[in-house]
């Protein structure tokens, strides 16, 4: 059972008395800084979190997150992950087991039997979004947790397109996570190879003029994974690339495609290079030629393109934006780039140079949460055990950041202008006070309902916002509040001293301070 | 009685009650609306209004062409003899037929990019080739129209706010989805009461906060209550011609909401777009039966809106190898409604000869958007000149009969 700060004693509501102030807390300043730590480096602080990062210091803490290894992970969070199965299929087992069945001995299938299996794979982002959520809330690995965020946004595929729904998860537990504090060159290799990003940007069909797939149909030059590798995943789209090198680099990639399930495929990775369908003419990208050379030609231009330098601007700028502040520092992005630079792309040697900076440590709350990261966060500060997470991810789809549902190839923003309206805050301050209340159906697993298993992130769990029959205990509102007193205005603090003591845990976690990290 | 009549009724009467709904925008005598919608992604403009009149593109698209007008199958919908509308569309014929619809051919764009996400920003902001520019072509629009102002005069369809409507002037965000319309913890006086002080900030936060309650007890105040009850079911397999009506209810009722956005998606189609049928024309259809909806439910209303259908760029003139179309370049727009002066395809049509084409490849931009919008807001919204040069600043002048699209 995953009860990490289970409440002590029974369950009725203390009545809390006034908040710290800072006259009365030991250091102020030090636990602002590390409610900060935990706020950007992970998804917020917990009460025993706080009290590591106040143990060991903030510089161990940050030196224990970028190598995560070292940190134990909860045997409770490992045996609820391993229930999960779908989570442990390669791409060829989830397409054998949940894809459409393939026309053969002359039966075709029936709507029913196609309609069944559809059902059936819902399973799987189903366990994808569980097994992220979980983890995001209790893995001490916090940074990774973080990391693999921010790499999924910034190599986004979408659950909904056709076959990515059966390979969501394993995308994001073979390309992403394995790298996600790791090198961006492995990264792109394990990006560029993995079904669902074939599949998500067409590369998969993408061929020499007049080349045919296995079945007879005719297929040809693609350019939508070209043309979105270099604006958006490497070089950005001030980097200099011309129309040309979108065809040239098209042509490159010809050929990079989906292993079919009926012939032995080399590995169980999915991916399969199809020399028939390649392009074998000579190519000029970027400024110079690349010989005909088959599949290699598709790692040299992965090579090229990570090592260019308007690829290290690009990461060093999303990752200062993502850390630092929405329009981040000319001076730290060019530090982190130089970093990127000197190390061949080594994501934490980026990371702990950012870590170290006057900006980071200077940018207290200078961001607005995203809604992911606003429910986890509130999630984890009250402290309520969740079982069942599909009110949180209800409540991300409502605030229309869906998981797994970005739909369109730059993934979601991180900014404030891309996050606060007026709708969003006023869904924030309802979801937080029936959270507070106890009003979140968290602690029970309920029956799959169609509803509940109508797909990724789809809105089924909108109660969330609404919670208007009791679930379980509300949160501890004396204990949330010695959590983030420190991060607390002189409003807020007045506030919440004088509100009724039933909407100090509503106030906490829906109120501005609380947007803000 | 529906409010409209009881409202224009009541003012003739100069009714004492009614002062308070004097600033109601009808009342300022500005009754007329803008619905624009963005199609993200870029649609095939080029298999939306087929040019049918011209062999390149049927040379250019040999399996996904749509066919002409009297073809045995699949036969696009003639609307001169040269132009024809993907028979998906046939919901919005009748707009067409009633010259409350029009289109502007290669339109689009004077910035050369291919990225969405930089062409739509160009879209939004206004503009194109600027990317720092820090509000939203229709947040200026609503500030630079004559007050008073509400907290929902701009209103987006969705859980978040587009950019097109961010800046300084008050705007909204509402979803129209199944869950509209449930009671939220922030319903309730107390809860209301208790966030309202530790909201009273004078900051971006505070500011959202309190547009949020605002927006909020106006529009749910103004929902229909029959519309209500039907959100209770499942969601709609197709939304968009459910959300057209309820946007259409929202409209007719609350007269304050003077500008409408909503964006749909699903549009870049790289791989088997289908011709007549398949992939786009799954799209099309319910987008053109939601904007028939929009027009229907608008009832009497619609004499006096205006919508607007855009892209962010067109695609390609030619099919790629994957039947379906890369990023291109110009597009077509739409403009309907009662003041519109329809039954015309507008614009200068560059043809789809080799020579013609942009940079070889894609349908060339003969009409700047920004001149096509310039023309509705002057017209429809009754702009002055010196107000349109804040929503489009340094906009050249272009004299052209797109400037005589609204009556």
């Amino acid at each position: 059972m995953l009860r990490r700060s289970l409440l002590s004693g029974a369950a009725a509501f203390l009545a809390i008395h006034a908040l710290p102030r800072p006259a009365e807390a030991a250091a102020p300043t030090a636990d602002r800084q590390i409610l900060h730590v935990l706020d950007r480096l992970g998804f917020g602080p917990t009460p025993a979190e706080f009290g590591h990062v106040k143990a060991v210091g903030i510089e161990r803490y940050i030196a224990e997150q970028l190598a995560p290894q070292a940190i134990a992970e909860p045997p409770e969070l490992a045996a609820r992950l391993a229930g999960l199965e779908t989570l442990r299929l390669d791409p060829i087992e989830l397409f054998v087991r949940y894809g459409p069945r393939l026309p053969g001995g002359g039966v075709k299938p029936s709507p029913e039997e196609i309609k069944a299996r559809r059902q059936a794979a819902r399973i799987i982002a189903r366990e994808a979004a569980e097994a992220r959520v979980l983890r995001a809330l209790y893995s001490p690995r916090q940074l990774t947790e973080v990391m693999v965020d921010f790499w999924f946004n910034h190599f986004n595929v979408f659950a909904l397109k056709g076959l990515d729904h059966l390979w969501i998860g394993a995308y994001e537990e073979a390309a992403i996570r394995p790298h996600a504090l790791g090198h961006f060159r492995d990264l792109l290799r394990a990006t560029a190879r993995h079904p669902a990003m074939l599949f998500y940007l067409d590369n998969w069909e993408n061929s020499a003029p007049g080349s045919r797939m296995p079945n007879g149909r005719a297929v040809g030059l693609n350019e939508n994974y070209a043309r979105e590798l270099m604006e958006l995943h490497t070089t950005g789209v001030d980097g200099g690339y011309t129309q040309e090198d979108v065809i040239a680099l098209a042509r490159i990639l010809t050929g990079w495609g989906l292993a079919r399930p009926r012939m032995p495929p080399p590995d169980r990775s999915g991916f399969y290079f199809d020399p028939t369908r390649h392009d074998d003419g000579g190519k000029h990208f970027l400024g110079r030629d690349i010989a005909a050379n088959g599949m290699a030609e598709g790692e040299e231009a992965l090579d090229s393109l990570a090592a260019s330098p308007a690829t290290s601007r690009h990461i060093a700028r999303k990752l200062a934006q993502y850390f630092v502040a929405d329009t981040p520092p000319p001076a730290l992005v060019e530090r982190l780039a130089a970093r990127f630079r000197e190390t061949a792309g080594d994501i934490s040697a980026v990371l702990r140079t950012l870590f170290a900076s006057r900006e980071f440590h200077a940018s207290v709350a200078a961001k607005y949460k995203t809604p992911y990261r606003f429910v986890l966060s509130s999630a984890r500060a009250a402290g309520l055990p969740v079982h069942n997470p599909r009110p949180l991810l209800g409540t991300m789809a409502r605030l229309g950041m869906p998981l797994y549902g970005c739909p369109t190839p730059d993934g979601y923003k991180n900014t404030e202008e891309a996050w606060l309206s007026p709708e969003a805050t006023t869904l924030r301050v309802s979801f937080a006070t029936a959270l507070a209340a106890g009003r979140l159906p968290l602690d029970r697993v309920p029956a799959v309902t169609p509803a509940a298993a109508a797909g990724p992130g789809m809105p089924e769990a909108n109660e969330a916002a609404n919670g208007q029959a009791a679930n379980g205990p509300p949160v501890e509102a004396d204990k949330l509040a010695m959590l983030l007193a420190p991060a607390l205005s002189p409003r807020a603090r007045t506030t919440i001293d004088g509100a009724e003591p039933t909407l100090r845990g509503a106030l906490l976690l829906g109120g501005p301070d609380f947007m803000r990290h | 009685m529906n409010r409209r009549n009881f409202l224009v009724l009541s003012t003739a009467a100069s009714v004492a009650p009614l002062a308070l709904w004097r600033s109601d925008a009808a009342a300022e005598g500005g009754s007329t609306r803008l619905v624009v919608i963005l199609l993200r992604g870029a649609v095939d403009g080029l298999n939306v209004v087929v040019p049918y009149g011209e062999p390149a593109y049927y040379a250019a698209r040999p399996t996904i062409a749509i066919p002409k007008p009297g073809a045995a199958e699949g036969a696009a919908l003639a609307l001169d003899e040269h132009f024809a509308l993907h028979l998906a569309l046939a919901g919005v014929m009748p707009l067409w037929q009633a010259n409350q619809l029009a289109f502007v051919h290669a339109a689009g764009s004077p910035d050369p990019t291919r990225s969405h996400f930089d062409a739509q920003l160009f879209i939004e902001n206004g503009t194109p080739g600027r990317r720092v520019t820090e509000d939203g072509w229709i947040n200026r629009l609503v500030a630079a129209l004559p007050g008073p102002h509400g907290p929902a005069d701009a209103l987006a369809i969705g859980p978040t706010l587009p950019f097109i409507l961010k800046g300084k002037a008050a705007a909204a965000n509402l979803p129209l989805g199944p869950a509209a319309n449930r009671k939220l913890a922030i319903d309730r006086p107390e809860v209301a009461a208790a966030f309202d002080r530790v909201y009273a900030g004078d900051d971006p936060v505070g500011r959202a906060y309190r547009q949020g309650r605002a927006a909020r007890t106006e529009l749910t105040a103004s929902m229909n209550p029959e519309q209500q009850m039907a959100d209770g079911g499942a969601p709609p397999a197709n939304d968009f011609p459910v959300q057209a009506t309820r946007l259409a209810g929202l409209l007719s009722k609350d007269r304050r909401i003077r500008i409408a956005f909503a964006a749909l998606g699903g549009w870049d189609t790289h791989v088997r777009q289908g011709g007549h049928t398949g992939q786009l024309a799954n799209r099309l259809r319910p987008l053109g039966d939601g904007l028939a909806a929009l027009a229907q439910g608008l009832g009497p209303d619609w004499a006096d809106t205006v919508v607007v259908v855009l892209s962010e760029f067109g695609r390609t003139a030619h099919e790629n190898g994957d039947a379906g179309t890369d990023h291109g370049h110009g597009n077509v727009i739409w403009v309907m409604g009662g003041p519109v002066r329809g039954g015309k395809v507008y614009g200068e049509w560059p043809g789809l000869a080799p020579a013609a084409l942009y940079e070889g490849r894609d349908l060339a931009v003969t009409t700047d958007y920004r001149n096509v919008l310039a023309a509705v807001i002057a017209r429809h919204m009754r702009l002055p000149d010196r107000a349109l040069a804040e929503v489009f600043p340094g906009l050249p002048p272009a004299r052209s009969e797109v400037d005589r699209i609204i009556a």
